[in-house]
């Protein structure tokens, strides 16, 4: 099947039918789990109602986590199996992946504010996915270096990967370095005991996540595969 | 392997005849610690706090420094693709690479560290520590360095992508040394930290060199 | 005897077509001339073959096994000059021609061909006081180096080879690739109607790669 997709007009014609169903999932999700989030779901005994922001701010670090190993998986199969959609797809998912980094760094930000009293203490999670943040920001800077589009797939598939088995040391690392200079235990906003009252939009939430990724990622493949049919039409018109 | 003795004696030799290079990398090391006491201040206690950290960064910011030209002659002059075409493997040219990069910064690094401590007004017993996370540390740097180098040969604005590329992966290295000058200041044992200092040394010559070679031939390209 | 086949080579670069269909044999014992205007691909089908990058679509074989990928091919052996000079200015004349010679596993030979390419009296000296074209005669100095015979037969790649060349330097070229395919060995040499080509005429072809026009 995934060589079936190799051809750019089938994946493109794939694309046209399942876009419209995606987005109104996406949406859908989104609704039902951010008024569950909001509404059904109890508040926390110690944290009151910021425990809410939690709804956003878990499933986009799983997400951020997941995107990366996907660039990761893409960049391989592009080198590996010379699959032409794989490297589209790596670049195409680097900025989702980054602007989820983004939000997991904002709303962890606005979660920890009143239990820190600031707005930033360097706590183990945050600070990883800080460090993911720029692995996100390296890779995309990679990808677009080079005049040759092929070379900067290449090059920044090879950054992944590395980057990939970095990410389990880097945050080892941080732990270890978090739990020594910090003795004096500053809560970690862990995500309270999780009850089937919080799972159910948790997970409603996550899915909605993933389905943006897969509805947005679906629209800049199409949009980069479109902009190159432009390309070489224009090419062939010049000569 | 006699091949590799070969292509590192050539780079050493190279490298070294820019002994200018060299001294400018121990002067950019001393005027970067400069520049943090000027911003600090001239508080001894927090000094001492902080020193050991500085030596780290600033020796970070030299390696990359240094990384710039590494594999520039190389590829512009058609060295690069001869080695492709010989029968020496480029993993080999990677790990020799490496090693000369070592040798001309890495060692530097160990060498001023001392130094610098005397500046930031740490005690004595953070010495033998500090030179022994250098002495295994900076070849990770080195290692993950020329990666870096081999995956910008050729990109536009290297200059500042190379860096933004590789100091994430450094986190790891960064942390667990200046950990172990940390523990060692406040009496606790670091072992364990150089421990996993050696472990990462491990993993990082067991797959950096591989993945250099594969960016390298991704260059002549 | 088996001749280098190549079939309906197509190269493309960021969108361009630089070159299609591309059929040619090279024969031990002929030397081939690759012309073609500037920007026709003579470099990019020299590179092709040198294995440095892969054709967009066509075959290059050699007694039924694909050429153009390194790992997969043994022999021929590959000796590509480019268009640039892999001098390095820090050591001297002879150290540069020794390194290689050791890399490539040519053994001895080395003074012989220096001094064949006329620069043996600045052998100590080093490198980077050679003016351009002694650097590029240093260069194709490689040439002139006794061939391992486990490496034979080789295959020459030689772009633009006379390029800053004084014309005695281009005699000594020329007797040596006549020599080098007398032995069974092969040569493309890529060429721009130079005096080299005279020489050459009656031991080679010619192939022309044209400008493509869509």
């Amino acid at each position: 099947m995934i060589n079936y997709f190799a051809n750019p007009s089938r994946f493109l014609k794939m694309t046209e039918k399942l876009l419209p169903w995606l987005v109104r999932l996406t949406i859908l999700f989104f609704i039902v789990g951010i008024y569950f989030g909001l509404f059904y779901s109890p508040a926390d005994y110690q944290q009151g109602d910021t425990v809410r922001i939690m709804y956003v701010h878990v499933p986009a670090a799983w997400m951020a986590l997941a995107c990366y190993v996907f660039i990761a998986t893409m960049g391989a199969l592009s080198l590996v199996y010379k699959h032409p959609l794989a490297g589209l797809a790596a670049k195409s998912a680097a900025p989702i992946g980054a602007s989820f980094t983004i939000i997991v760094i904002i709303t962890g930000s606005l979660w920890g504010k009143p239990i820190w009293g600031a707005w930033w203490v360097w706590d183990a999670r945050l600070s990883s996915v800080l460090v993911l943040f720029f692995l996100y920001l390296g890779h995309i800077a990679l990808s677009y270096s080079f005049e040759n589009p092929s070379r900067g797939n290449k090059a920044s598939a090879i950054l992944a990967l590395v980057g990939l088995v970095n990410i389990p040391i880097i945050k080892f690392s941080v732990d270890w370095w978090n739990t020594l200079h910090q003795p004096a235990s500053i809560t970690r906003f862990d995500a309270p005991a999780i009850d089937p009252s919080m799972l159910i939009p948790l997970i409603i939430m996550a899915l909605a996540f993933f389905l943006y990724f897969i509805t947005v990622l679906l629209v800049r493949i199409k949009s980069e595969l479109t902009s190159q049919k432009i390309k070489s039409l224009n090419i062939k018109m010049i000569k | 392997m006699n091949y590799l003795g070969l292509v590192i004696i050539k780079d050493v030799k190279l490298a070294l005849q820019g002994v200018s290079d060299t001294g400018m990398t121990f002067v950019f090391l001393l005027l970067a610690c400069t520049l943090f006491q000027f911003s600090i201040g001239p508080d001894q206690a927090l000094l001492m706090k902080v020193g050991g950290g500085v030596i780290w960064v600033v020796a970070l910011l030299a390696t990359i420094l240094s990384l710039e030209r590494l594999f520039i002659t190389d590829f512009e002059d058609g060295t690069l693709e001869q080695y492709f075409l010989s029968p020496v493997s480029l993993v080999f040219f990677a790990i020799a690479k490496a090693i000369s990069h070592w040798l001309t910064t890495g060692l530097l690094v160990i060498i001023s560290a001392p130094l610098i401590a005397v500046l930031y007004n740490l005690p004595s017993e953070i010495f033998l520590p500090l030179v022994l996370s250098m002495f295994i540390g900076t070849p990770i740097l080195s290692l993950i360095g020329t990666l870096g180098a081999a995956l910008t040969l050729g990109a536009s604005r290297s200059g500042v992508l190379m860096p933004l590329i590789i100091l994430p992966l450094y986190v790891p290295v960064l942390i667990f040394g200046s950990l172990v000058i940390y523990n060692a200041m406040y009496g606790h044992s670091y072992n364990s930290l150089l421990m996993v200092l050696i472990g990462l040394l491990l993993i990082t010559s067991a797959l950096a060199p591989w993945a250099t070679a594969y960016a390298l031939r991704q260059a002549i390209e | 005897m088996q001749s280098l086949k190549i079939k309906n080579l197509e190269c493309n670069r960021n969108g361009r077509t630089i070159f299609t269909g591309v059929s040619f044999d090279v024969t031990p014992g002929r030397i081939l001339l690759l012309s073609g205007k500037n920007g026709s691909g003579k470099t990019s089908l020299l590179r092709i073959l040198a294995g440095f990058m892969p054709p967009t679509t066509g075959s290059v074989v050699w007694e039924d096994k694909k050429f153009t990928d390194k790992r997969q091919r043994e022999l021929p052996s590959v000796l590509y000059i480019g268009h640039s000079n892999p001098v390095k200015l820090g050591l001297t004349v002879k150290e540069n021609l020794i390194f290689w010679a050791k890399i490539f596993g040519h053994g001895t030979g080395v003074d012989a061909a220096l001094d064949q390419f006329g620069i043996s009296n600045h052998s100590e000296v080093p490198a980077s006081y050679l003016s351009e074209g002694q650097r590029r005669r240093l260069t194709l100095a490689r040439l002139a180096l006794d061939q391992p015979i486990s490496a034979l037969p080789s295959l020459w790649l030689l772009d633009e080879p006379t390029w800053g060349l004084d014309p005695e330097a281009v005699k000594t070229l020329s007797n040596l690739t006549i020599d080098h395919v007398k032995n069974q060995g092969m040569a493309i040499i890529s060429t721009h109607g130079s005096i080299l080509d005279k020489y050459l005429a009656s031991s080679s072809d010619r192939y022309s790669l044209t400008e493509n026009i869509f």
